[in-house]
């Protein structure tokens, strides 16, 4: 057994985490500002953070992750950071020469109480900025909220930094897409593509963190928002935000700054989320759905009805990132699936926590949901009373192997197979994906727990 | 792979067709000049004299702001490295998330916890006290204490340890009286360790941390003598991939006696009479030396370099331990088992070797793999064209007959060096001076350790603390046919097509060492490096564009 301590009696704890089902908000910062092109991301703190983060993005990726570091030691956790960052800026716009540096801080730094605007406007005065170039911050204590608000963190610094307003007004709509995947990025620019509709988003790590093999390494590859146009987002029509913890903030501080109406939506997993925010754009941008929309959503429809019968009534445990498995949880119970067990570590609110409860209303089973909560907690649930599938991160296999249940990896991070980086979750076509991992694990099983004599050929 | 010193001062300083010291002029060209006089210490064109002496190198100094380097921090060198392997401590971060999550499993150890009684095994957990801003505020101490008890309550370990991270040593916390606390409170062993990311330079920091740690707390504390001939330590073997499991295997064969290894495939309760055994070696020279010279100086075991990554220095290494012990039975059963072992292994590496000899390499990892993977590729006909360390310092470079020259700066002063002194009791010398005297001659050597560069070619380029800038220039300089560091370069490094073998992670293979996993290795460069991927990278009509206009004309 691999998790062999863990027992079924829950005692409750009130200071010990154990197995995390989120990490600090500093990796999110980090991710997000891949996604502005050219940008190198910096970590204002101890070289450990930046370490860390950089290798738990790369084995979720297996793509480069470049950023740097102030990499403090004792005496400037002493006297302050400030002569790190100073140097550490000179020497990133001298050697690495990004057109952006995103600074985030760390705990290290916020504890001592460093200020970041006040560092890099010496760094401008003392001629350290080349001209056309940027420094942007986003204060992000790891010991406040999850990855999760460190993505929100740095998102809504872009638009703190870069959205303008002139009082001209564009075509063009807004898309936050929240803490996803870079194919869901893809996925959600084809969608609006399909639409028709001309979108600025950000952050973008698409063609960032799933670029080609070509015998050419791009210190800063192709994709990711630029600053002109995180600049014209405040001439937008309007902004949709996908995922209210991951993008509500910035899509409101936009709102805020710029007048740029916006609607704050769940992620596009699953049919009705997708519905939404396809309506939701058709609406906003004055264009039509087209038939190639249509013909998505009706293939998925089509599916599900096929192949409902191996799904309903299904047992499910969840462990993922708030804005997900709202979403997530929708389209199971959608699927007459029964989410019973949900968990996720990021603090996200009693107002959320509500909104989850809501959408498994009518499960007739006994529900478990816990936010914040740790995967302990969850594998605890599970030996009390057991579950037909996992859907979590590559750290839910323990839990998964020791009581003998499928899995399906979804969230972060995947550390052990391929996928996420290439094929979306997102909108109609991604949740036929999303159908046929559950089906695959679901199906694989039956296949294997069934005698000789049931086995079946046609499924 | 090392060239008798006295040959080399005769082949001409030259690294293939460059000259060493413009290639690492052109490394530095592109800093703002203070950061290029600083890295100009760091590298070095190594040359070594007829009586081993090689050029001084800046090393454990601090890491650039914004140069990006591979280095990672004391927390990770101390719970990460050291600790995290041991299987039946539950290791407490206590701090925001963060650190205990990244650290979660993350570094291969393997172990196999059904070796010991009670069959304890909380590596595949991670447990933190998930610090929010109110502690930070008001202190963590209260919560720690919380923690250690429910850790108590859930699991009821035979130990606990606490690792502090960054905001732990600033708001002050004192997790050393808590654990104190604690201990009187619950009866087990409870322990912590001020290891704040930001102390010291690197990983190297914490690696000490943790063996004054384990020595002040543990190691001492249980004076069982185990049963067997030959009762030896295995130090600084982590087990990744398996490593440990090997070696394992290979002093089983010999009748050798593991009392314990630090930290592979480990117990604390191992730890604990690990003073009972009468030879430590040391694989990881940097990671655990202090052990090593603590346990000689309050116990009276002597220590001894080995180095089982490499079929030949595997074989050294077991005649080392052979040699030591003075026993003929010994070490003919030691003969017997290599000669057993040692023509599978040659045969595999004969039937591989054609297909990579002449193929180059370089090296940029750790505090002891950057020197002794360079084994393993000369076996394999390869060259290292440069190699250089992570986080190592002066002695893992030119040896330590360099120590009593070494500067001790403010970064390094500010970790604590333990006073030891002869145990009243069980100080006990293991050798007399005459013996010690009589086996040196014989080739074992006490407390030695040459480095890594008397046995690098001359004219290779030996860089401590490479940046991504230079990766990039050495790449483009002398496109190596594999490149060694770890998860962050590697696919940096393999976008320029040129593969990158991780030896922290081993790629999620192994195990490398011994016998058995050297022709692992030899297999695994053999994939790596006739690869046919870059035959791949471009289409056909990339290749040949002039295609398409001929098509277009028709």
């Amino acid at each position: 057994m691999l998790l062999r301590h863990t027992t079924k009696e829950i005692k409750e704890r009130k200071a010990l985490m154990v197995n995390p089902a989120k990490t600090c908000q500093p990796i999110g910062a980090m991710y997000a500002a891949l996604g502005v092109h050219a940008c190198l991301p910096h970590s204002h703190g101890s070289q450990g953070c930046y370490a860390y983060h950089r290798s738990t993005l790369t084995r979720h990726y297996k793509e480069p992750v470049m950023a740097a570091t102030s990499a403090f030691t004792e005496g400037a956790s002493v006297f302050g950071g400030q002569a790190n960052l100073l140097q550490a800026i000179d020497n990133i716009f001298t050697v690495y020469e990004p057109e952006v540096i995103a600074v985030h801080t760390t705990c290290l730094s916020e504890t001592i109480g460093d200020d970041i605007p006040q560092i890099v406007k010496k760094a401008e005065a003392d001629g350290k900025i080349p001209a056309g170039k940027y420094v942007f911050h986003a204060n992000t204590p790891s010991y406040v909220g999850s990855h999760v608000t460190g993505f929100s963190n740095m998102t809504k610094a872009m638009v703190d930094y870069f959205s303008e307003k002139n009082g001209r007004k564009t075509n063009a709509i807004n898309l936050i897409p929240g803490f996803v995947e870079p194919a869901d990025m893809s996925e959600i620019k084809r969608m609006a593509a399909a639409l028709g509709v001309d979108v600025i988003m950000f952050p973008d790590t698409a063609n960032v963190l799933n670029g080609p093999l070509t015998g050419k390494f791009k210190m800063y590859p192709e994709g990711g928002v630029t600053i002109e146009q995180l600049k014209l987002t405040g001439w937008s029509t309007g902004t949709i935000a996908l995922g209210e913890m991951a993008s509500g903030a910035a899509a409101k501080a936009l709102d805020a700054k710029c007048k740029v109406p916006c609607r704050v939506l769940n992620l596009p997993i699953g049919l009705h989320d997708t519905d939404i925010f396809i309506d939701t754009l058709h609406r906003m941008a004055g264009v039509n759905v087209p038939e190639e929309i249509n013909l998505e959503r009706g293939q998925l429809v089509d599916a599900i009805s096929d192949w409902q019968q191996y799904l309903y009534g299904k047992r499910v445990a969840l462990v993922g990132d708030p804005d997900q498995l709202l979403s997530l949880t929708r389209f199971l119970v959608a699927l007459d699936m029964k989410p019973v067990y949900m968990v996720t570590g990021s603090p996200a609110g009693k107002k959320y926590a509500q909104a989850l409860q809501g959408t498994v209303a009518e499960i007739p089973d006994q529900v478990q949901i816990k936010v914040p909560g740790d995967m302990f907690l969850l594998h605890q649930w599970i030996k009390n009373e057991p579950v037909d599938l996992i859907i979590g991160n590559t750290y839910a296999k323990y839990i998964a192997r020791d009581e003998d249940i499928p899995l399906v990896r979804f969230g972060f991070p995947i550390l052990d197979r391929l996928g996420h980086s290439y094929f979306s979750t997102f909108g109609y076509r991604g949740a036929l994906r999303l159908l046929e991992k559950m089906l695959n694990a679901l199906l694989d099983r039956k296949d294997r727990d069934s005698s000789d004599i049931e086995f079946e050929l046609v499924m | 792979m090392a060239i008798p010193a006295e040959d080399k001062n005769q082949v001409p300083v030259m690294l293939e067709d460059l000259d060493p010291e413009k290639v690492k002029n052109r490394l530095i060209k592109k800093y703002p000049p203070k950061v290029a006089r600083k890295r100009a210490k760091q590298i070095v064109v190594n040359k070594v004299d007829s009586d081993g002496t090689v050029p001084q190198i800046g090393s454990n100094v601090r890491t650039v702001p914004g140069l990006i380097s591979q280095r990672g921090c004391c927390y990770a060198g101390c719970k990460g490295v050291v600790l995290g392997p041991t299987r039946d401590i539950i290791n407490i971060t206590h701090g925001p998330v963060g650190c205990g999550f990244y650290s979660w499993l993350t570094r291969r150890n393997q172990t196999d916890p059904d070796t010991t009684p009670g069959g304890h095994n909380f590596m595949t957990y991670c447990f933190t006290t998930d610090m929010q801003e109110e502690e930070i505020i008001f202190g963590g101490e209260k919560k720690l204490k919380q923690a250690i008890l429910e850790a108590y309550d859930n699991f009821h370990p035979k130990a606990i340890a606490v690792f502090s991270t960054c905001p732990v040593g600033l708001i002050g916390d004192d997790v050393h009286a808590v654990c104190r606390e604690m201990k009187e409170k619950l009866g087990i062993n409870i322990f912590g360790f001020s290891c704040e990311g930001y102390k010291g330079v690197s990983q190297s920091a914490g690696h000490h941390i943790a063996n004054n740690g384990i020595f002040t707390h543990v190691v001492g504390t249980d004076d069982t003598v185990k049963a067997g001939d030959y009762k030896i330590n295995l130090l600084g073997e982590y087990n990744i991939g398996g490593d440990a499991f090997e070696i394992e295997r290979l002093f089983e064969a010999c009748g050798i006696t593991l009392v314990s290894t630090y930290s592979g495939n480990s117990s604390i309760d191992a730890f604990a009479n690990s003073h009972t055994a009468d030879l430590n070696l040391i694989m990881c020279h940097r990671s655990i030396n202090y052990v090593a010279e603590m346990m000689e100086k309050k116990y009276g075991l002597p220590w001894t370099k080995v180095n089982f990554i490499g079929a030949a220095a595997t074989a050294k290494s077991l005649r080392k331990i052979a040699a030591y012990f003075e026993d003929q039975k010994l070490i003919d059963r030691v003969e017997h088992v290599i000669a057993e072992e040692l023509p599978v292994v040659e045969k595999a590496c004969a039937e591989i070797r054609p297909r990579t000899q002449g193929k180059r390499a370089m090296l940029f990892v750790g505090g002891s793999r950057a020197h002794h993977y360079q084994e393993l590729f000369a076996e394999l006909g390869m060259k290292t064209l440069s190699a250089g360390y992570e986080f190592a310092h002066r002695d893992d470079y030119e040896g330590r007959r360099v120590l009593p020259d070494i500067k001790v700066d403010a970064d390094s002063r500010n970790i604590q060096e333990l006073q030891v002194e002869p145990d009243p009791i069980k100080f006990n010398p293991r050798k007399n001076e005459k013996e010690i005297r009589a086996l040196t001659v014989k080739g074992v050597e006490f407390a030695g350790y040459r480095g890594m560069m008397p046995e690098m070619e001359n004219g290779s380029l030996v860089i401590d603390d490479i940046s991504q800038h230079e990766t990039d220039k050495m790449i483009a300089m002398f496109k190596p046919d594999i490149f060694c560091a770890g998860i962050k370069e590697k696919y940096a490094v393999q976008k320029h097509g040129i593969p990158l073998k991780q030896l922290h992670s081993y790629d999620y293979g192994g195990p490398y060492a011994g016998f058995k996993g050297a022709i692992n290795f030899y297999k695994e460069i053999d994939r790596m490096i006739n690869s046919r991927i870059r035959d791949y990278l471009k289409a056909p009509w990339q290749k040949a564009p002039e295609l398409a206009a001929k098509y277009g004309c028709d």
